[in-house]
């Protein structure tokens, strides 16, 4: 993976010190909070229930065990001894100090980390294909690529106070796991017919309050060109989107409205004048970013290890794991293993300071000390040889990381909700929490099959809800219940859609229920070998709904404590608003 | 006081801004050393246009591309930032010099901090008008927040993989 040279050092422990400074002025009142937020946020740290959040930035996911060390660090040093992995592939941590997030950067700095516009009005964190480099159907390893755009975004002095946040996502396989289709920009690296390398561009996707497939701007753009048409972009976006309200300002309301012809008009105007300048990417500068993304020291191994085919045979949960978390690699002998942090009970996407350390030592020991961070919340050790999957199964169910449920119902992606966040309409984790427990009979959960439930506290949808196949958000009825509201047919990847809303919303303790009506449906209607989805395609949302709404819903009785034990009385619980992070 | 190039100095223009009962048209122009919004320009630029000293500014919802052809008549050209956080001010400058080959002295005013002011001068500002509630030798020492940068703009043609020789792999430790 990359690693800094000295300019990267530089300039993050510069940054370091600008924020140190910075702090220092907002505890002397030098700097008023209006002024300080926007200043804090650029480097992740924002407001939130409880505490300060400290969001770090995992360039397109990829992590050393070093790096991975320092989060168990921090865990302990600075929180209460966990952190939570979001869905767009950072970490974050819930319970810091201002005075202490100094030190914390600084520490970070020491294995190349930061919490660098992981938050603001500014290019965020670059995504990208947690399987990059070892899946199979990969055409292009999009990683150096997502290195040198993060460079390249990294400090841009005319996008730093843009309308809204930016988010830009790339993929290099023939199936999409980046997502690319609801970014602000999505890249998909492709190969034309002349062999040459360049990407499609789609501009203006996105979910939230206005969710919306990206429109495509370039069917191919040479890779060259990638630095300067995307700030061909930028600079269109930055003068011309909304920023009188802030529902309406990202980029795709600007494309919406002009349409995509007017808007990539504007964008080759501009890009007339900068195309082919200094901005060019250079052979020279590609090859030494990818080089640092060559494969390991690969040994020649036989296809498929004799002892995993017989330990399988015999041991049921090592082969449920083995067919649900463990993933084909490109090289024979090896396999991509996903460490679910999904485990019933959890809130999803929480590793302890413990898990950390453990998975550190697993990278070490089994996958050429790397790790990723996945867009669902998982943790993969992308080069697994396959005789050592039966000791990892072992150590990763140990430390709970062996929930055999990758792609299944309760893989469930859920942003942190009312316990945390101040913007929330009502809680996700309890609720994925509860659901889990519902469902959390492994044989059904195979028998219903790949799925995706996808949660979030409300109309932001971190939690990727309308990309679910089965989206839940939280809505405001304005009389502080917590009510859900559901849809079905969502999907991510190549055949990315939006989900439509099957009807009226529920309250907390009649969602289990729902899912539960939804996925009736679906075993009653399911041709042989169908996926949830494909029965969503099919017949429509029209049974499902009549279905879920057939009959009243009664409230499920076991409702107990918030994930967390601080919200105490979930029954009368009443969401805690506050103004803005 | 001004910050211009890197140093305090004092400063003898004045920035005019209409208040709510005038108007472009009928706003008189002191005589002295004047920064006058784009409209007033536009609207008494024959008056205005036989001065020798004169200032323009702009409106960060207004369109550098008005001043095409005649950004050379003045002595400062300045981008208003109505708050800190609306950026459109960065893309006005950076198309003031770079599309409009604008060349004299570039000057950020209204909500203008010291924490923005390492990337004011990157797209091309010279000259910065710190909110006058804050202490301004305080606020000069934001220009020397970084001592390097990755990308192009104003200040700087080349990006860094262009200007220098950055260790490979091979190299790194
Ligand atoms: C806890 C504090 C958080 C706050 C205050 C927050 C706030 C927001 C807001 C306001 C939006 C809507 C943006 C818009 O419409 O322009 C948003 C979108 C989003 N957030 Fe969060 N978020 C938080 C945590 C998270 C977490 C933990 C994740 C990942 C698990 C996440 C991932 C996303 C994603 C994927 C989107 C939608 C994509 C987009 O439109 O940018 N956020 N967030
Ligand atoms: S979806 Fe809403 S509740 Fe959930 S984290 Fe985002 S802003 Fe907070």
């Amino acid at each position: 993976m990359y690693k800094y040279d000295v300019y990267d050092h530089q300039i993050v422990n510069e940054r370091v010190a600008q924020y140190r400074d910075q702090v220092r002025r907002r505890l002397s009142d030098e700097l008023t909070e209006d002024e300080f937020r926007p200043l804090r946020l650029q480097n992740g740290l924002y407001m939130q229930i409880h505490a300060y959040m400290l969001r770090i930035a995992v360039p397109y996911g990829m992590l050393s065990s070093t790096q991975m060390r320092m989060f168990a660090h921090i865990a302990r040093k600075y929180d209460r001894g966990y952190g939570h992995f979001t869905t767009r592939q950072n970490l974050q941590f819930n319970w810091i100090k201002l005075e202490e997030t100094p030190d914390l950067l600084a520490d970070l700095a020491t294995v190349e980390m930061h919490g660098i516009q992981t938050s603001g009005n500014c290019i965020r964190n670059i995504t990208s294909d947690e399987y990059a480099g070892v899946a199979a159907d990969e055409i292009i390893d999009p990683r150096p690529y997502a290195e040198i755009l993060r460079q390249w975004s990294t400090f841009h002095p005319e996008f730093a106070y843009l309308p809204r946040k930016f988010k830009i996502a790339i993929n290099g396989a023939i199936e999409d796991r980046a997502a690319i289709a609801v970014h602000d920009i999505g890249l998909s690296v492709i190969k034309n017919e002349q062999g040459e390398i360049g990407f499609r561009v789609l501009v203006g996707g996105g979910t939230a309050r206005t969710p919306i497939i990206g429109s495509e701007i370039r069917d191919f753009l040479p890779w060259q060109h990638m630095l300067t048409y995307i700030e061909s972009i930028m600079r269109v976006y930055n003068q011309y989107g909304r920023r009188d309200n802030m529902y309406k300002s990202r980029i795709k309301i600007l494309v919406k409205a002009i349409g995509i012809e007017e808007f990539r008009r504007q964008v080759e105007a501009d890009w007339a004048d900068i195309k082919d300048g200094t901005g060019t990417l250079t052979v020279e500068e590609l090859n030494r970013v990818a080089a640092y993304f060559t494969a390991p020291a690969y040994e020649t191994l036989p296809a498929n290890d004799p002892g995993v085919a017989s330990y399988k045979t015999e041991n049921k949960a090592f082969a449920n794991w083995l067919r649900r978390n463990v993933k084909p690699h490109k090289i024979p002998g090896y396999a991509v293993v996903v460490l679910s942090l999904k485990k019933t009970g959890v809130a999803p996407g929480d590793a302890s300071a413990e898990q950390m350390d453990v998975v550190a030592d697993m990278a070490d020991r089994f996958s050429f000390g790397e790790l990723r961070a996945t867009h669902k919340q998982n943790l993969v050790l992308a080069d697994v040889k396959q005789s050592d999957l039966i000791s990892l199964w072992k150590e990763a169910a140990e430390h709970g990381m062996a929930s055999p449920n990758i792609g299944l119902l309760t893989d469930i992606i859920c942003c942190p909700g009312a316990d945390f966040c101040t913007l929330a309409f009502a809680r996700s984790i309890p609720l994925s929490k509860m659901i889990s427990e519902r469902f959390d009979n492994i044989d059904f959960q195979h028998d219903i099959g790949e799925i995706e439930l996808n949660m979030s506290g409300c109309v932001n949808a971190c939690g990727h809800n309308h990309v679910g196949h089965i989206g839940v958000i939280g809505v405001d009825k304005k009389d502080g219940g917590e009510w859900y509201q559901v849809s079905v047919g969502g999907a991510q990847g190549n055949d990315a859609a939006i989900g439509k809303i099957i009807g009226p919303s529920f309250n907390f303790q009649q969602m289990p229920e729902v899912i539960d009506r939804l996925l009736q449906v679906y075993v009653r209607e399911r041709l042989e070998e169908e996926l949830f989805i494909d029965t969503v395609r099919r017949i429509g949302m029209a049974p499902f709904k009549e279905f879920v709404y057939a009959t009243p819903i009664e409230a499920e009785e076991s409702v107990d404590k918030s994930a967390y034990g601080f919200i105490d009385k979930p029954d009368n619980y009443t969401v805690q608003r506050k103004s803005r992070f | 006081m001004i910050i211009k190039n890197k140093a305090v100095v004092s400063d003898d223009w004045t920035v005019l801004r209409l208040s709510e009962n005038e108007t472009p048209e009928s706003v008189t122009v002191p005589a002295a050393k004047v920064i006058v919004p784009l409209k007033v320009w536009q609207a008494q630029r024959a008056k205005l246009q036989n001065r020798t000293e004169l200032g323009v500014w702009l409106a960060s919802n207004e369109r550098p591309e008005e001043l095409k052809g005649e950004v050379e008549k003045f002595d400062v050209i300045a981008v208003d930032f109505p708050k800190f956080a609306d950026g459109r001010g960065y893309s006005i400058a950076y198309n003031l010099r770079a599309r409009l080959g604008y060349v004299g002295e570039l000057r950020a005013i209204g909500d203008v901090l010291r924490d923005q002011m390492f990337y004011m001068q990157r797209v091309g500002f010279d000259a910065f008008a710190p909110r006058p509630d804050k202490n301004i030798h305080d606020a000069l020492k934001g220009l020397t927040d970084f001592s390097e940068t990755y990308q192009t703009s104003l200040d700087q043609k080349l990006p860094l993989f262009r200007r220098v020789k950055r260790d490979g792999i091979a190299t790194a430790g």
